[in-house]
């Protein structure tokens, strides 16, 4: 990944000590006041968090209709968020176990907050096919339940499947993060010096004494988990695209479409884990143990994934023009010259032009310019997501049908709440729970004494 | 009852010495506590092998033979439906499914079976009494060892030479 191969250089300050990464990560969990900063953000979010709660109470009063969705572009920003949701989500668990697969050393001071990242990105991605349901009451009809209607869900359908996986990456993430937790949970038990702190945590911690049993266990466990999850977080966004390509529309119905929705996934889950990145190490003081090296390579990653973006894409037109189809021939045309042509030019500098800059090194060792790719690019990820059904069901196969979307004010303000949701719970998350796993700090230190 | 002794270290590779010492001196009952997984002390302290990823496996491929057990069941018998007439049993979009479930089963398979070995959650243990063990999880590396005949004065002997920061018997 790095001209210095695995080599632990760069990631951790030149001198120091196990106690001195186990504090420079617990005392900012431990300090009482935390400052204003958080408390503003605090309360920004929650507002937002209510303002989407009031949202989805409105929606389920009013129904769809509050939406800007219309009777050709029946799946609008919903499933768009959707979509962009669980491709951000898919990144945290992938990167920390490809990462602990493939030995980086830099994984250890980025790896817990990329999986609670996946949790809350999941969770959120998880509401939206409900809320977009119409009937939201009924979504546990998804599942197979002994029920008197005599009924069963449809097992050939991708929604089905989709539901499944996505249950399924939840539940799984939840047991890598937590698994992952508890040798730190122990730590801050240790360390807690409120009554409160050490039962909470001490709870939490589920009497862990890091015997060497105890890490054999944890060890064997974890690896195993981080092999099962590579393939599961491909099936998850190759089943998300499924929801589109196993439809007759076209520009959807593409082979292309499960490789290319999961490294468009990768990309943009990189880029949101770039943007948490920075604002971890600005908020809880870790320049010590977050270095431009992490920068660094995560800028590789993200500018690997804008070159596979951009085959996909190139993927996507060839196929509409070698088919020959007119429905595909439209779609090619309108792709260039139609209503949406001017957010599509965008997505694409946004998604293929933008991240070019990182080739030059200068660029990629600045985490401003890298930090400014990756907010480039998550919204040039969500304009792709967005374009995907407007391009599509917009001018589908019967020229009567067609139908410009136009967004209500309710699509905006789920979005927006959407990411303060988000904010709001990783927020909490970075005040109670140690953001970077201190044992995985540990084991570096020791692979750098090691190497010296 | 046996006497619980406990040696501390201020580095995880003293302790890797100090546990070949103790096993090679036929020692039973050792354990080691460390802040970071110690791969090198498996080997070390003679632990048995962890039998955890058979069981994952096998519920994993219970759990997906049993979700296609489910599919099939419900597409041809239960509940057969024409879709353009398409075969009934179209086992490989039942496929996903089983893919899913197992995984999800064998992590959850993972997870129980993690803490059935080893013995959590445990709130109270004698050890968290021990002086200076809540280090254990930070900065400190010990050596535990639970055997009739040995006792803090042969432990220490033992260690002559690799320097123990302490070698202390914990009140049980």
């Amino acid at each position: 990944m790095s001209p210095r191969g695995g080599g632990t250089e760069g990631l951790l300050p030149r001198s120091t000590s196990y106690g001195a990464l186990v504090g420079l990560v617990a005392d900012a969990l431990m300090r009482r006041n935390v400052g204003w900063r958080w408390y503003a953000a605090f309360g920004v979010t929650l507002a937002m968090t209510l303002m989407l709660a009031g949202c989805v109470t409105w929606l389920f009063l009013r129904g769809l209709g509050i939406f800007g969705n219309n009777t050709a572009v029946v799946w609008g920003f919903p499933i768009a968020n959707y979509v962009w949701w669980i491709g951000i989500g898919n990144a945290g668990t992938f990167i920390s176990a490809a990462l602990l697969l493939t030995r980086q050393p830099w994984r250890a001071a980025i790896n817990r907050f990329a999986e609670v990242m996946t949790i809350f990105a999941v969770a959120i991605a998880g509401l939206f096919p409900i809320l977009h349901l119409g009937r939201p009451e009924y979504a546990y009809w998804l599942a197979p339940y002994p029920n008197v209607m005599g009924l069963w869900p449809q097992w050939r359908s991708a929604l089905v499947w989709d539901f499944a996986a996505i249950i399924s990456y939840l539940i799984f993430s939840l047991l890598f993060w937590y698994l992952g937790l508890i040798p730190d949970m122990a730590t801050l038990r240790d360390r807690a010096r409120t009554r409160l702190g050490q039962v909470a945590y001490g709870v939490l911690a589920m009497g862990w004494r890091g015997s060497a049993r105890h890490w054999q266990l944890h060890d064997a466990v974890y690896r195993a988990l981080a092999v099962m999850a590579l393939p599961l977080v491909v099936s998850v966004h190759s089943v998300a695209a499924m929801d589109f390509s196993a439809s007759p529309m076209p520009g959807w119905q593409e082979t292309i479409f499960p490789p290319y929705f999961v490294v468009g996934a990768l990309f943009s889950g990189f880029g949101m884990v770039i943007v948490l990145t920075a604002l971890v190490r600005l908020g809880l003081g870790l320049q010590a143990v977050i270095t431009p090296r992490h920068f660094e390579v995560m800028g590789k990653i993200v500018l690997a994934c804008s070159i596979g973006m951009g085959l996909s894409y190139a993927t996507e037109w060839f196929y509409a023009w070698s088919l020959g189809s007119r429905a595909e021939l439209v779609h090619l045309h309108k792709l260039f010259g139609g209503e949406y042509t001017p957010l599509y030019l965008t997505m694409l500098a946004c998604n293929l032009l933008a991240p070019q800059i990182l080739w030059i090194p200068q660029a990629r060792r600045n985490i401003l310019v890298v930090v400014c790719v990756a907010i480039v690019l998550n919204v040039g990820m969500w304009l792709e997501r967005i374009l995907i059904i407007w391009n599509t069901l917009s001018h589908g196969h019967l020229p009567s049908m067609w139908s410009v979307f136009w967004p209500s004010i309710f699509d905006w303000l789920v979005l927006a709440g959407s990411l303060g949701f988000f904010a709001m719970m990783f927020l909490c998350f970075a005040r109670l729970l140690p953001a970077v796993a201190m044992h995985d700090l540990g084991k570096l230190l020791r692979e750098r004494r090691k190497e010296s | 009852m046996t006497a619980l002794l406990l040696a501390e270290f201020r580095d995880p590779e003293t302790l890797i010495a100090a546990a070949r010492r103790a096993r090679e001196a036929g020692w039973k009952g050792l354990d080691a506590h460390t802040p970071f997984a110690v791969p090198e002390l498996v080997e070390a302290l003679g632990l048995p092998p962890a039998r955890i990823r058979p069981i994952m496996l096998g519920a994993g491929v219970a759990a997906a033979v049993l979700t296609f057990a489910l599919c099939w069941y419900s597409a041809v018998i239960s509940y057969p439906l024409n879709l353009g007439g398409r075969p009934l049993n179209s086992w490989p979009t039942f496929l996903v499914l089983c893919f899913e479930a197992g995984v999800l089963a064998a992590a959850l398979a993972g997870f129980v079976a993690f803490f059935a070995f080893s013995g959590l959650p445990r709130l109270h243990h004698p050890l968290f009494a021990a002086r200076d063990f809540d280090r254990a999880s930070q900065d400190a590396f010990f050596l535990a060892v639970q055997d009739p005949k040995v006792d803090a004065g042969r432990l220490a002997l033992l260690l002559d030479g690799l320097g123990p920061v302490s070698v202390r018997e914990v009140a049980q």
